[in-house]
């Protein structure tokens, strides 16, 4: 009997109304939209590791390391020689090696030489076409086809580097094989082919090491069309954001500082990292210190490095929560003021509506019911434009889209932030409320007459 | 017959001052009376009294034959149940139009209430239904209290002050009206004013001395 009421009165001051939603919303779109991000970056962080327990790859920061091979969001740290994953997979700590090769895109899907024991790690499988197999071959992941706009049987040529401004590798293009399904990792937004393809694409040749790849047994066949090409001018995009030409100079004799493949200087097969699973619980403490000890490669722990990553990431987010909260905090209080100075300038209304038949409680839940309403849609309002907002940044922000986030599903935290600020609404109505409660009819309707 | 209101021996003092001493009042059905007196003669406390909003220090006060009660939610039913005030301030909620005042009124008194749209065109506020009461004129406004104060059927109408702002055109208009809608709705009409215009509609005058 009293929302109508309730809901006339909200009407009645509509821009104070609105100010008031409006406040409360930007406090519940904040902490959704913190709560989402967070979620969803652990969530994916957790699922593109899961099956890898190190990563070996050149010195530097191992931090870089996991980003680039693990996550594939950073530059890599360097190259290090092909040999290290046969001396890896005789380790007998070492139950998987996969080895990767990073280095090139095709409009900014990243392209990965590795094999097919990578598909194992993220359980992906081929949803249509085949595997790749010869030198040349690629098959693509789901959202990667979906962006790259590629189909089986379809060539492409992959650009130097990890951003758009690097040469293209015309000489040597792929054809897609196959297209895998959609498996909520990292794998999704890959182009996976051999490693011997990528070497081919900078003009390397496979080495003869058993174990290696490219190495009798090992993996993909290089057809004679790919043997090792010419570098003319070109630009190394990917690794340094600006790139540097290299025109009319040849790449010998000097050190170009880069961090990937395609160094004509040093044509001994290389690759970017090695992805680990262990054999056993020991590995985990003799392998990592064992490679850590050698000076030319890094071991680094995913689940170390993330949880790091994740540590100084969620010191920033305990910041930003606790400022979500004070804007849902400054909402309510800003309906407490409102409701209270209504109160005090509707008491002859209220004291009429006592008169006319309402009990006590229906007059001090009119009060209650605004504080609920003007709470209940700004949680609403709130919940939505922080969906909005991840889609709208995920659309924007190819970054926030690479790392998972997005609009997403519903989380379940996001019915406890509404019901904290429905919470945060009745408590700011309630000592209106009780104004309205202990109202003296006949004083008052005699001090207004 | 019983009396609609019964007021017997009644005392009243507040903050010291004595209101109402052993003042007796009976009012019969259709018995429409005039309580005139000066401005601090205790009109509008007696009002209070006969509409339960305030209690009387000794004596006894009865609607339709029921004393009443002591406890203040019992006392709010009985006055639900029987009684409508027009208020000398009007007090329609601003935040509602006209209709929807009429409405909450007729819900509240939980009472089968008349059509509120008849109601209105009865009064000669058909046209102004949807207004909210910032937009009537001072006669407008008087009549909708009047329509809120009689929508569910009260045996008992109580009016305070309901002329004493307006000219004699107005006050007249207003004082019929009181008295039409009273007999259409089968109430008891009980006017507290000091206005002496008023006397030439309503027999039965009660008058009060200043405290």
């Amino acid at each position: 009997m009293m929302l109508p009421l309730a809901i006339a009165y909200l009407k009645d001051r509509g821009l104070v109304t609105a100010f008031n939603i409006a406040l409360i919303a930007l406090g519940v779109a904040s902490l959704a939209v913190l709560l989402l991000v967070s979620t969803q970056l652990e969530k994916r962080f957790e699922r593109d590791s899961q099956g890898i327990d190190l990563v070996v790859g050149a010195k530097g920061s191992p931090l870089q390391l996991i980003l680039s091979s693990v996550y594939h969001i950073d530059t890599p740290t360097g190259n290090i020689p092909a040999e290290s994953l046969g001396l890896l997979r005789r380790d007998p700590f070492v139950a998987r090696a996969i080895p990767l090769a990073l280095g090139d895109n095709f409009r900014g899907a990243r392209i990965v030489g590795t094999e097919a024991g990578f598909l194992g790690i993220h359980n992906a499988i081929i949803a249509q076409g085949a595997m790749f197999s010869t030198v040349g071959t690629a098959i693509i992941g789901a959202s990667a086809a979906r962006e790259t706009g590629l189909t089986i049987g379809q060539r492409f040529a992959g650009t130097h580097g990890l951003g758009d401004d690097g040469h293209t590798h015309d000489n040597v293009p792929f054809t897609v094989t196959g297209i895998l399904k959609p498996t909520g990792t990292v794998t999704d937004r890959l182009i996976l082919t051999s490693v011997e393809s990528v070497w081919a694409m900078h003009g390397i040749e496979a080495p003869g090491e058993p174990g290696a790849p490219g190495a009798p047994g090992s993996g993909a066949k290089i057809p004679e069309d790919h043997a090792r090409h010419e570098h003319k001018s070109h630009d190394h995009g990917g690794q340094d954001p600006k790139g540097h030409a290299h025109e009319g100079h040849d790449h010998a004799g000097h050190d170009h500082g880069e961090k990937v493949l395609d160094r004509r200087d040093a044509l001994a097969p290389e690759i970017t990292a090695i992805l680990v699973t262990y054999r056993n619980a020991m590995a985990a403490v003799r392998l990592p210190a064992a490679i850590n000890r050698q000076t030319a490669l890094q071991a680094a722990s995913p689940a170390a490095e993330t949880a790091r990553l994740l540590g100084l990431f969620g010191a920033a987010l305990d910041g930003a929560r606790l400022f979500s909260w004070l804007v849902a905090l400054t909402g309510a209080l800003s309906v407490f003021v409102v409701l209270l100075s209504a109160a005090n300038a509707r008491e002859g209304d209220m004291a009429l509506l006592r008169v006319m038949g309402a009990t006590r409680s229906q007059a001090a839940g009119t009060v209650l019911l605004e504080g609920l309403i003007i709470a209940a849609v700004g949680a609403v309002l709130g919940l939505a434009a922080a969906h909005g907002l991840l889609a709208l940044g995920a659309a924007l922000f190819p970054t926030l889209a690479a790392v998972g986030v997005g609009p997403a599903l519903f989380h379940p935290g996001e019915i406890g932030i509404a019901a904290a600020v429905l919470g945060l609404g009745v408590v700011a109505a309630l000592i209106p409320a009780a104004r309205v409660y202990r109202t003296d009819l006949a004083e008052t309707l005699g001090r207004a007459t | 017959m019983i009396p609609v209101l019964s007021m017997e021996a009644v005392h009243f003092a507040r903050s010291g001052r004595l209101i109402l001493s052993a003042f007796n009042l009976q009012v019969f059905p259709a018995g429409h009376t005039l309580l005139l007196g000066p401005s601090g003669s205790g009109k509008t406390t007696l009002l209070n009294l006969a509409a339960g909003l305030l209690t009387p220090d000794s004596g006894r006060v009865a609607i339709a034959g029921t004393p009443l009660p002591a406890s203040a939610a019992e006392r709010d039913g009985l006055r639900r149940a029987n009684i409508g005030i027009v208020f000398q301030t009007l007090r329609l909620v601003s935040a509602l139009t006209l209709t929807e005042n009429l409405e909450l009124a007729a819900r509240l008194s939980g009472k089968p209430a008349y059509a509120v749209a008849p109601l209105l065109e009865s009064l000669g506020l058909a046209h102004r239904s949807d207004a909210r009461p910032r937009e009537l004129s001072q006669g407008e406004a008087q009549r909708a209290a009047i329509a809120r104060a009689v929508v569910s059927r009260p045996l008992l109408l109580l009016a305070d002050e309901p002329t004493s702002a307006l000219d004699d055109v107005n006050a007249e208009l207003v004082a019929r009206m009181l008295l039409k809608s009273a007999a259409e709705h089968g109430s008891t009409l009980v006017i507290a004013t000091h206005d002496a215009r008023l006397r030439r509609h309503i027999g039965e005058v009660v008058t009060l001395e200043a405290a």
